[in-house]
């Protein structure tokens, strides 16, 4: 081995794991069932799951169909559509906060319409979470549908119009059956990218307990006096993209 | 096989030096302090003369009137240069105590100066130099006609507090107990300029913050001063830190601050008198 590369190397995974470790080395454990007891924790996982589920829901009914346009169809426009879609990855989450408070807020862009035509404000409620994770979740989704769908063979889909079934009948029936583990693998992704969303969370959504306080939320505010129950806290989401990551084995950890 | 485990050691030991080195650097990224040595001047001048840089970690309401201070700092000590590091108190006193590099620390409560002080990290004993006081920042025109914290507590209002973790949300909530009222905002903010930007953008109808914040957002909101907010009145206090390494010009930058010209510009953003 070409000490080289071995070193760099190590100090590498050594860097990524380090933080990890010492999370598990300063975590309080004598008074850990005690911290994890708090009511406030379990209300801020469960909106932690329950939005990041809707969030991911919302990225299959709108994404998939938005992956579907940008990989079969061809439309002026369409690689800067692309590029277009792949915004919010690379936008600080932040940034995103303050966009979506501007569009969809109450004075927002279209935020105003529809507080004044339907009563309907998000900012500040479990739905302005949900939009919140959607909007940076979304993308993975896309992208990893979008490059599922081109691997796949369109002669299936064009075998099927000949024998007489609808564009939509054919993506329903044979597409989607086909690129599934594609989608699983995206909506994964999605699921744990909204799991994991603070900034544009607390800039659009705000904090409340219950309502809007997920665990990154939770976790943030904690460390501000009460360092020990950000640690338990932490360990709690830990163990939740360790469970994600043993889901999601069969697709990373085997190397394909 | 000793030999390898060793090598792995020593690398696990160099990756950690790396990570604290990354985490310092981001820690105090603001901050610079090239040329910190006070030298005396052999002039002969009566009083010594002052250079290098002053590092201010400040709490993040300071950022108007310190920067305003910095700028005479070194206006009046040619040669000087007063870099700013402002944020939450808290964070910021877990920076010090950290061993981020820094001469002043000016914290919005003394509980947060305290992380600083309990761990021997000041000078002397911090000095409170101004306090502020709490106000309601509602939407220009006041259209809900807010004249009392009790106003607040309708349900019909989208109202945002500090957290009760940070020294806003802490004196909103000690005014709200003097007041024997209960009020259930539509969020608890991490700071009080978020809580504050969320009446800017009209987002919320009203929130609790710091007079000096209603005064800094100009005509972008309107203030509404209550009488429970007497009782809930935030100390400031200012220190020398042990580590500091231009105490010279450190010790003359919070002598500033608390000269009465000083007191002008801070009273100029709304801060009370001590």
């Amino acid at each position: 081995m070409p000490l080289p590369l071995l070193v760099p190397g190590l100090v590498a995974l050594a860097f990524l794991l380090l933080p990890l470790v010492a999370l598990l080395v300063r975590a309080p454990w004598r008074s850990l069932p005690e911290q994890l007891a708090g009511a406030e924790v379990w209300q801020a996982l469960r909106l932690s799951l329950v939005s990041a589920t809707a969030a991911t829901a919302l990225c299959l009914v709108l994404g998939v169909p938005l992956a579907w346009l940008l990989a079969r169809t061809d439309f002026p426009g369409r690689r800067l559509v692309r590029a277009l879609v792949t915004l919010p990855l690379v936008l600080p989450p932040v940034v995103g906060g303050v966009a979506l408070l501007l569009a969809l807020g109450r004075n927002g862009v279209v935020g105003a319409w529809l507080d004044s035509w339907f009563g309907i404000t998000l900012p500040f409620t479990t739905a302005g979470v949900v939009v919140a994770e959607a909007f940076v979740a979304m993308p993975f989704l896309v992208i990893s549908v979008e490059g599922t769908l081109r691997a796949a063979d369109p002669r299936f889909e064009e075998a099927a119009t000949t024998l007489g079934a609808s564009r939509f009948t054919a993506f329903r029936r044979v597409t989607l059956p086909l690129i599934a583990p594609g989608i699983a693998a995206g909506a994964v992704l999605a699921w744990a990218r909204a799991l994991g969303e603070f900034g544009a969370t607390i800039t659009f959504a705000g904090n409340f307990p219950g309502r809007t306080q997920t665990m990154p939320l939770a976790v943030y505010l904690a460390l501000q006096n009460d360092p020990e129950a950000a640690i338990a806290l932490s360990l709690v989401l830990l163990a939740v993209s360790i469970a994600v990551l043993a889901g999601l084995r069969d697709r990373w950890l085997t190397g394909s | 096989m000793t030999r390898s485990v060793r090598r792995t050691r020593r690398t696990l030991q160099l990756a950690g030096a790396g990570a604290a080195a990354l985490m310092a650097l981001s820690a105090c990224s603001s901050s610079s302090s090239d040329d910190s040595s006070a030298k005396p001047d052999k002039s002969g001048s009566v009083s010594p003369k002052l250079s290098g840089t002053v590092t201010v970690f400040a709490a993040a309401s300071l950022k108007e009137s310190f920067t305003t201070l910095g700028k005479r700092f070194e206006q009046q000590h040619p040669g000087t240069k007063v870099t700013f590091n402002f944020g939450g108190s808290d964070s910021l006193a877990a920076g010090i105590t950290g061993g981020a590099p820094a001469d002043v620390f000016a914290a919005a409560s003394p509980k947060t100066m305290a992380l600083v002080t309990d761990k021997k990290d000041a000078a002397g004993t911090p000095a409170t130099f101004v306090r502020n006081q709490l106000e309601i920042a509602t939407l220009p025109g006041n259209p809900d006609k807010v004249a009392s914290l009790k106003d607040l507590t309708k349900s019909s209002l989208k109202v945002v507090l500090c957290d009760r973790t940070v020294p806003c949300g802490a004196a909103a909530q000690k005014a709200l107990d003097a007041g024997d009222l209960k009020l259930t905002p539509v969020s608890y903010e991490q700071d009080v300029k978020s809580a504050l930007t969320k009446v800017e953008l009209k987002e919320a109808d009203a929130a609790v913050v710091y007079r000096t914040d209603v005064k800094a957002a100009g005509d972008k909101v309107e203030g509404v001063e209550f009488p429970e907010s007497a009782k809930a009145v935030n100390d400031y206090p200012i220190a020398l830190l042990k580590n500091a390494r231009n105490a010279e010009a450190a010790k003359a930058f919070i002598t500033l601050v608390r000269s009465a010209e000083g007191r002008r510009v801070l009273s100029e953003a709304g801060f009370l008198k001590p």
